[in-house]
């Protein structure tokens, strides 16, 4: 794939690489007992430890140690038996005790590999560094007062996982399949919402170009990005105005970005710390964190199938097309009802793509519409495969069938009982069908003529005056075939 | 180690105390003082030593995942030089 | 009665002779009358009675029923603000008990006050304090002697008598070595016997909550009370507390003394020496066996740890910002100035150049060679204590290099200020336990001290050897 981008003289290559900070799901704070319910009054979910009152100490959640191990697991990463808690020294007021907890050094998980899926069925590895566990910091509110600075510590403490990617996204649709790849395997671990509105999941973008072939340039760093809308437009602007400035002979200046979302630009974060010198060292108030083989094989069993693995089921039980399968697997909770539209009748294992667009085309929209997710449906998955059992074995027709669907979503009905109190069972029978086709002959002789006369185009006129005439019910195959033997 | 008044300077804001012009000369003194008594340590082999951060050598504990929901605010704010509507407050900050 | 001993003391008010209320007045008095002292930073005549009341009305069985103590300024209290002896903590009142107050709290016990301390615990003669200086109690006419730090005011208050005992910390020698100045038996537990819960931290890796007492069953009894499992401190011990006071025993026949030989240091007063001399024969005399010992990293004990300390100290100091409590400087247009005009106005000398040096050790370059390389001989240093520990069942030498010193004496020089803790040191990186015994007298009359060290967790072998010593020192 090409992802070079034309400057005015030379093309150039897009170098990125993402961390993404995802908030463990978890009810209580990295160090502390607070909770971590979003949007409680301000200061509200602090405890001393989180506000580091003077002689408050950590005491970590295990929890989200293994939140971190399981993710580690489903990154195909190596998880570190041994790790370290460093403190990351910084001033800011919204980081209570003047340094975060991290790990800097020995992080909980190591190397691993996220695959990234394309539209056209290829796909790529985007290597993992590592994943650590960190604390969140607060939050400042600088748009309230023209002098003043507002700080809540609510956020103070929650857990954390930084996940490092290598540099080897090359363009920002890679990016966002990244962060939506990592996401969806985020969610079905269940170890983070997802939620990046609230701030869930994060990330910071590594962004440089070069000319291919040649070395990396010298990266910025943009800050903070919490839409997969804005990480597109962010690398977007941010390639061209380094490829400006290279192209004018300028250099690039290592720099702390912001993105402004109102004008999607990138601009340079005001107060730069002088000099970014963290002195991280090993917190003296944690001890090393060791990981027993048993702990890591017993979360291995709690692994759910993946994203990457539905899809190969997809493919290979189902016969479902990698673009289809991908769709599905994308979200968890899509995935989950297409599976249990399956499993709710062993018939329809047979019609799968059937189901599968029935999901991808019609349920996505009438949803989309109505800006509900799939877990809010108001059609269950057992009435949608009762619905298109009802189709696959000829008992509505599938224009029927899309009313009985807008029906089904408006009132919550079984399909069955919409059916039968609508009269709308398919008319198969093929006398029946005759007596409509020979009113509407009768009634329209001249065209019947014209027709015989070789005009064949009318055919479709009188499909669809019978059609009417049953009301929309009759069996197209059966009232086609019996149309065109009485014209002949 | 002799500490110039600039590199006094630079530690200085780094951990966000400001020195007098006056102080920097002994303060600077003062440091590297120390810091070349302290080089004494280059007299001792440690190659293949481990690094001792803690002398404990109990397990690092482990806490359950059990929340308290308790609104504490007032605890934490009850000492705070500058709050309103259980917001601390600072200087402007500009980003 | 002259109520100058725990064990006599809740004797005394078991038998409902006198109430606590009673015996409070009687310190009350004792304290307004060594005002001079300046052992204080808090003390509160209402709230010791409303205090003694309220224990008046408890069990009798409270092992601590009644009984007068003075709390370092280091450990948060709820009932009585907390400043760690700093300007930028001046106007701090907790709203939580520290684990180990709390522990005093519940056995009965009465806070007359929070004692002076070197600020944030950084010195050793109690003349950091933003409160003044504290004066050794035993200073003779005419002179102000230091109470020797950091926990110089918890010292000199059970020197004095104006309690029965304290709480201190240590982190290199800031108990035992106001106790051997001032003339009082100071114990420094091994670390993560006490839990650091709701203690101002100075140095993470190496503080530890510890007492006073004026005799070994004084302090025995206490150390039950302070010693115990904290699940809010990663770094407290899990272990059984046994009862120091009941396992008291004063029989050294036997025991295998370990004497380093490189704790005799060229300088060092001949005085010291005659009086780790003296120690020695009276341990030889009860059947002890002395083994001269090497611990061959000791002199390096101090510049490590004058790296260490520093380095975790700029790091537990940096939330003393302005922003959640404490001192706020008026003057300031932005966020960096606040913090920089609260930390240079809130801190004070000794405190700064501690965070100077802790910021230099760890900035990028200098990690490797100075805090790197200060926890390779800190693990050195712990290595010499374990190997030693193999041939004998504790290690006694003086606790420090010198007598009481007068205020104002080592100001100028930190380093000469540094090497008063030369002795006790070693034992802080090591994490093992010590004890100061008041032991023998200078020229001037003034107290001396003989440290005992064990192996962790193992006070029990240095009380019963510090009773001993104790009981046949004339
Ligand atoms: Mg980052
Ligand atoms: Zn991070």
């Amino acid at each position: 794939m090409n992802n070079l981008i034309k400057g005015t003289k030379f093309e150039w290559e897009t170098i990125i690489g993402l961390e993404i900070h995802a908030q463990v799901k978890s009810n209580s704070k990295l160090f502390s007992s607070s909770s971590t319910k979003f949007g409680s009054k301000p200061n509200s979910q602090v405890s001393l430890v989180d506000a580091a009152m003077p002689g408050m100490l950590p005491v970590i959640n295990e929890f989200c140690v293994k939140q971190a191990i399981k993710t580690g697991i489903g990154l195909k990463a190596k998880i570190n038996q041994y790790s370290v808690f460093d403190r990351k020294n910084y001033f800011y007021a919204d980081l209570p005790q003047g340094y975060q907890i991290s790990q800097y050094k020995y992080p909980i998980v190591g190397e691993g590999v996220v695959t990234i899926d394309f539209n056209n069925g290829e796909s790529k590895d985007i290597r993992i560094v590592r994943l650590h566990l960190e604390q969140d910091a607060g939050k400042s509110l600088h748009d309230q007062n023209p002098v003043k600075t507002y700080v809540d510590l609510n956020r103070s403490g929650v857990a954390l996982m930084e996940i490092v990617s290598e540099p080897d996204l090359r363009s920002a649709e890679e990016a966002a399949l990244y962060i939506t790849k990592l996401r969806s395997i985020l969610m079905y671990l269940d170890v983070c919402d997802g939620n990046m509105q609230e701030g869930s999941l994060r990330a910071d973008v590594n962004i440089s170009v070069r000319k291919p072939g040649e070395n990396y340039g010298t990266r910025c760093e943009i800050k903070n990005l919490n839409s997969i809308k804005f990480i597109k437009q962010a690398i977007e602007f941010e390639a061209k105005r380094q490829i400006g400035i290279l192209e004018k002979g300028g250099e690039i200046e290592q720099n702390t970005l912001l993105f402004d979302s109102l004008i999607s630009k990138t601009r340079p974060m005001r107060n730069k710390e002088e000099a970014h010198d963290y002195r991280y060292f090993p917190d003296p108030d944690l001890l090393p964190l060791k990981i027993e083989d048993s702990l890591i094989q017993s979360l291995v069993k709690e692994i759910p199938e993946l994203p990457d693995e539905r899809k190969k089921r997809y493919i290979n039980d189902f016969h479902l097309s990698n673009y289809d399968s991908s769709v599905l697997t994308s979200e968890k909770q899509t995935s989950d009802y297409f599976d249990k539209v399956l499993e709710s009748d062993n018939d329809l294992k047979g019609s799968a793509k059937l189901v599968a667009n029935w999901i991808t085309s019609e349920l996505f929209a009438i949803l989309n519409k109505h800006d509900l997710d799939i877990h809010q449906s108001p059609i269950s998955p057992e009435h949608l495969g009762i619905l298109i059992k009802l189709i696959i074995s000829d008992k509505i027709s599938g224009k029927i069938a899309k009313e009985v669907f807008e029906e089904m979503f408006q009132s919550k009905e079984s399909p069955e009982k919409i059916v039968k109190e609508k009269d709308l069972i398919q008319v198969t029978d093929t006398k029946e069908i005759e007596i409509i086709i020979e009113k509407i002959l009768n009634d329209n002789q001249d065209k019947v003529r014209e027709y015989k006369e070789g005009k064949i185009k009318l055919l479709g006129f009188f499909v669809g005056q019978a059609m009417k005439e049953s009301m929309g019910k009759a069996n197209p195959k059966k009232l086609n075939q019996i149309l065109l033997n009485k014209l002949r | 180690m002799k500490i110039d008044k600039n590199t006094t300077l630079k530690i200085a804001k780094l951990c966000r105390l400001r020195i007098e012009e006056r102080e920097t000369e002994e303060l600077s003194s003062q440091l590297s003082s120390i810091l070349d008594w302290v080089e004494q340590l280059n007299e001792v082999n440690t190659d293949n030593v481990e690094p001792l951060s803690n002398v404990s050598t109990a397990e690092l504990p482990l806490r359950k995942d059990i929340e308290n929901s308790e609104d504490k605010s007032k605890d934490i704010l009850i000492n705070a030089p500058e709050k309103l509507e259980n917001y601390f407050v600072v200087p402007k900050v500009v980003e | 009665m002259e109520f100058s001993s725990i064990t006599e003391t809740l004797k005394t008010i078991r038998s409902k002779k006198i109430s606590v209320e009673e015996l409070s007045n009687i310190f009350i008095k004792r304290i307004k009358d060594s005002k001079n002292l300046n052992a204080f930073i808090y003390f509160n005549e209402e709230d010791i009675i409303e205090q003694s009341r309220k224990i008046d009305k408890l069990s009798n069985n409270l092992s601590l029923k009644g009984i007068p103590l003075a709390i370092k300024d280091l450990f948060c209290t709820k009932n009585m603000p907390t400043t760690a002896g700093s300007k930028i903590l001046s106007n701090f009142h907790p709203t939580y008990e520290s684990f180990v107050t709390q522990k005093l709290i519940d056995q009965g016990s009465v806070f007359v006050g929070k004692a002076n301390c070197d600020e944030f615990a950084m010195g050793s003669s109690t003349t950091t304090s933003f409160f003044g200086n504290t004066i050794n109690p035993v200073s003779p006419k005419g002179k102000q002697l230091v109470p020797g730090g950091s926990s110089g005011g918890s010292a000199a208050a059970v020197a004095a008598k104006l309690c029965l005992g304290a709480t201190g910390t240590d982190t290199g020698g800031s108990i035992r070595q106001p106790a051997s100045f001032c003339g009082v038996v100071g114990i420094k537990p091994t670390y993560g016997l006490c839990s650091r819960w709701g203690i101002v931290a100075f140095a993470s890796s190496l503080d530890q909550a510890g007492i006073f007492a004026n005799s070994i069953e004084d302090a025995s009894i206490l150390m039950k009370e302070v010693a115990g499992y904290d699940s809010n401190d990663s770094t407290s011990a899990k272990i059984r507390i046994p009862d120091y006071y009941k396992n008291l025993n004063q029989d050294v026949a036997g025991k295998i003394i370990g004497v380093p030989k490189e704790y005799t240091l060229p300088g060092i007063s001949d005085e010291i020496n005659n009086v780790w001399e003296e120690a020695i024969k009276l341990f030889e005399k009860g059947g002890a066996k002395i083994k001269k010992i090497s611990l061959p990293r000791t002199k390096y004990a101090l510049p490590a740890y004058y790296i260490i300390a520093p380095a975790e100290a700029s790091s537990n100091l940096a939330r003393y910002d302005g922003v959640k409590y404490g001192f706020r400087s008026n003057e300031n247009n932005s966020l960096d100035e606040m913090y920089e005009l609260t930390r240079s106005e809130g801190f004070g000398k000794e405190v700064k150049r501690r965070i100077l040096i802790g910021t230099y050790v760890l900035s990028a370059g200098y990690y490797d060679a100075y805090y790197l390389k200060a926890q390779k001989v800190r693990k050195l240093i712990a290595d010499d204590f374990t190997l030693a520990f193999k041939d004998c069942d504790f290690i006694m030498t003086p606790t420090t290099p010198s007598q009481a010193f007068q205020i104002g004496e080592k100001e100028e020089d930190p380093i000469k200020m540094y090497l008063n803790d030369i002795f006790t040191v070693p034992a802080s990186l090591a994490g093992i336990p010590g004890i100061s015994i008041p032991f023998g007298k200078s020229k001037e009359k003034l107290p001396l001290g003989i440290q005992l060290l064990s192996k962790h967790f193992d006070e029990q072998t240095i009380l019963n050897a510090g009773l001993y010593l104790e009981k046949n020192n004339e």
